[in-house]
């Protein structure tokens, strides 16, 4: 099904073409995540016309304007509170979130957690690279111990975030891992992630190759993204929390799921029934 | 159920029914004091005409929901006090860039921080012009009642509509928590401009050129354009740009845009300036307390006059100027330390005396006062 669904599947059919070659450094794994995001959409036949992409700042950011959709890049941190409002006035609208680790979980960390809590039809995809790449390579909260980035010239002595745990912990109804070096097990999550009615988190390990890769010593592009596979313990469904995040093991798969109503039908429901009913009486 | 006829309104009251009025169907908030009655009758009465109200975490997530909200294509709202207002100035900045409108009610209450948030002041009229990073348009409207905030409210979306861009109605807290019997309209009687949607070849078009009148017509997701929006600088295209030619030619429209409508923007109202020898310069209550004043100084034989801005950004030079032409001082009374009395000064330069009253007590000023540092101009000869 999945050769089948490769075989018609042309990523040029989803990307403003005029717009290559892209920005990504060589060796991103972005370009790979953007790459599972739209055969996701393919595979899911959403109209391009009723996606609407809403990114933040930084290299996860930029993503989104390679693609052929309605896509906002708005301001950083932000970019779940723009699409809550867009999701929110327009329920028409397929809203996926692109964001990364700085932007989700350091500045945007609360609005992260009470998306999670709200659990309105939205889904946010972290491109997880441990690192600011955009601005030259800072430590992030998902840096892993001793990890040498510009601002820890001495190794990073902060704990790296756990986002999986956090979301699943918030409430998120749909909470997932995938990585760039599993394309279709990528695609695949982030399909059903989108098909999920309520709030979808979807961590996806991406490498930072120029920056974080070189600072660490981490090799090539190709080695970064078969490290990957060394750390990984794909397919369990356990208690995420309290369990150490990478480098030791990282869990992907389905980590977390509940059917919570959805936000925006119970606030309908709710609300504009009552208000309906307080018209007519 | 929206009031319509002769009622007694609050001015917090009387915005949230202006702005379904005018066609607010989004309302993001973040509760904060003296501004919460808005949001309160916003949740209560948005969903009566099949509108959303969401109180958002923080004051930030607010104002992102309401622009991602207007860039869905409904009208949309947010209202605060001035340490929410500093918050929202990182997305204002940004509704400004992509011109997004959308409409911000701030209620000043006493600063700076904290402040004293049940005390009325007058201390972000600098704030609402310049709060948020970079050179950037943004129209701010100053009504002085309950039945002006009405009125101003419904012309705020109008304006936000028009010139795609985001308006601050701006009023103390005074005015936020007075009621006073206001001639609500029929909903029918109520007119509010709705922005230019995207037309012709959707290949071809440019979501920022400008067809014109320097306001370009807006994309509504859904209808085919499929364009790209971002708060980089950024071409006819929508796509991010450094071309210097390209950057400047923006630039100079984005901020350029409000001066080519400064016909639907300018709005004051003046008081006996015809022959006024002392001008009095005012917004919101104080502006009222000077118009008592000014009475009573012409009752005295002292020949005062009030210019009061509807529209304090940008500023009604034109009419200021004329008003000041033939006058000997100008009196500038505010609620802060003296901001409003930056720009009188810039305007009249060396033509003439600028006197300022200033009350940072967290009281509203009186007509008394206010008359009494109308006499003292007069005794130096400025009559």
């Amino acid at each position: 099904m999945d050769t089948a669904s490769a075989n018609d599947f042309d990523i040029r059919d989803y990307l403003r073409v005029e717009l290559l070659p892209h920005f990504m450094c060589p060796g991103c794994g972005h370009g790979i995540a953007l790459r599972a995001l739209l055969w996701a959409v393919h595979d899911l036949k959403l109209a391009k016309d009723r996606l609407a992409i809403v990114s933040g700042i930084g290299c996860s950011g930029r993503v989104g304007a390679y693609i052929d959709a309605n896509t906002f890049h708005v301001t950083h941190g932000r970019p779940l509170a723009f699409a809550t409002g867009l999701a929110l006035a327009r329920p028409d609208l397929e809203v996926i979130v692109i964001t990364g680790d700085g932007d989700c979980l350091a500045i945007g960390g609360n609005h992260l957690i009470h998306a999670c809590r709200r659990n309105l039809h939205l889904t946010c995809l972290m491109f997880n690279n441990e690192i600011y790449g955009m601005t030259g390579g800072q430590v992030s909260p998902t840096t892993a111990d001793d990890r040498l980035t510009t601002t820890t010239p001495y190794g990073n002595a902060e704990p790296s975030f756990d986002a999986c745990a956090l979301a699943a912990a918030a409430g998120a109804s749909f909470v997932g891992r995938g990585m760039t070096l599993q394309t279709v097990a990528l695609k695949n999550l982030i399909r059903d992630a989108i098909s999920h009615r309520g709030f979808s988190f979807v961590e996806v390990i991406s490498d930072c190759t120029e920056i974080f890769g070189r600072k660490n010593d981490l090799g090539s592009s190709p080695e970064m993204i078969l490290r990957q596979k060394g750390s990984m313990k794909p397919d369990t469904y356990g208690n995420v929390v309290d369990r150490p995040f990478r480098p030791n093991a990282v869990q992907t798969g389905v980590l977390a799921r509940n059917d919570r109503p959805e936000y925006g039908d119970a606030y309908r429901a709710a609300v504009l029934g009552a208000a309906g009913a307080a018209v007519a009486g | 159920m929206i009031p319509v006829g002769r009622r007694n309104l609050q001015g917090n009251h009387a915005c949230a029914y202006a702005a379904i009025a005018a066609g607010c169907r989004f309302y993001a908030g973040y509760p904060i004091t003296p501004s919460s009655e808005i949001a309160e009758k916003m949740s209560l009465e948005l969903p009566r005409v099949q509108g959303v109200f969401v109180q958002m975490e923080d004051e930030i997530a607010s104002m992102g929901a309401v622009i991602g909200a207007s860039l869905g294509g409904v009208k949309a709202m947010t209202a605060t006090s001035g340490p929410g207002f500093s918050l929202k100035q990182e997305n204002l900045g940004y509704a400004a860039m992509v011109e997004v409108p959308c409409v911000i009610i701030d209620v000043m209450r006493g600063g700076p921080s904290t402040g004293m948030p049940t005390r009325p002041a007058q201390g972000d009229l600098m704030q609402a012009r310049w709060g948020t990073h970079g050179d950037h348009p943004i129209v701010v409207v100053t009504p002085a009642s309950v039945g002006e905030i009405y009125t101003e409210t419904v012309r705020a979306f109008d304006l936000a509509e028009r010139l795609r861009t985001p308006v601050i109605v701006l009023y103390d807290e005074t005015v936020g928590h007075l009621v006073e019997t206001v001639d609500v309209p029929d909903l029918s009687d109520v007119t509010s401009a709705q922005r230019k949607w995207a037309s012709g070849p959707k290949e071809t078009f440019l979501p920022y050129a400008d067809p014109g009148d320097g306001v370009p017509e807006m994309v509504r997701p859904g209808d085919g354009y499929r364009c790209h929006t971002t708060g980089l600088t950024h071409g006819e295209n929508g796509f991010p740009t450094q071309r210097p030619a390209e950057v400047e030619e923006m630039t100079r429209r984005l901020l350029g845009k409000l001066e080519r409508h400064r016909d639907v923007i300018d709005r004051f109202e003046t008081v006996r300036t015809g022959d006024a020898h002392i001008v009095v310069v005012a917004v919101g209550i104080a502006a009222r307390a000077a118009r008592r004043a000014v009475v009573e100084a012409r009752a005295k034989g002292i020949a005062a006059g009030l210019f009061r801005p509807i529209t304090l950004w940008p500023f009604p030079e034109a009419a200021f100027r004329e008003v000041v032409a033939g006058a000997d001082a100008v009196l500038v009374v505010e609620m802060n330390a003296g901001q409003l009395a930056l720009e009188i000064e810039r305007l009249v330069g060396r033509r003439g005396k600028v006197a300022r009253l200033n009350r940072i007590s967290g009281e509203p000023i009186g007509p008394d006062e206010i008359l009494a540092n109308i006499e003292e101009l007069a005794r130096h000869g400025h009559r």
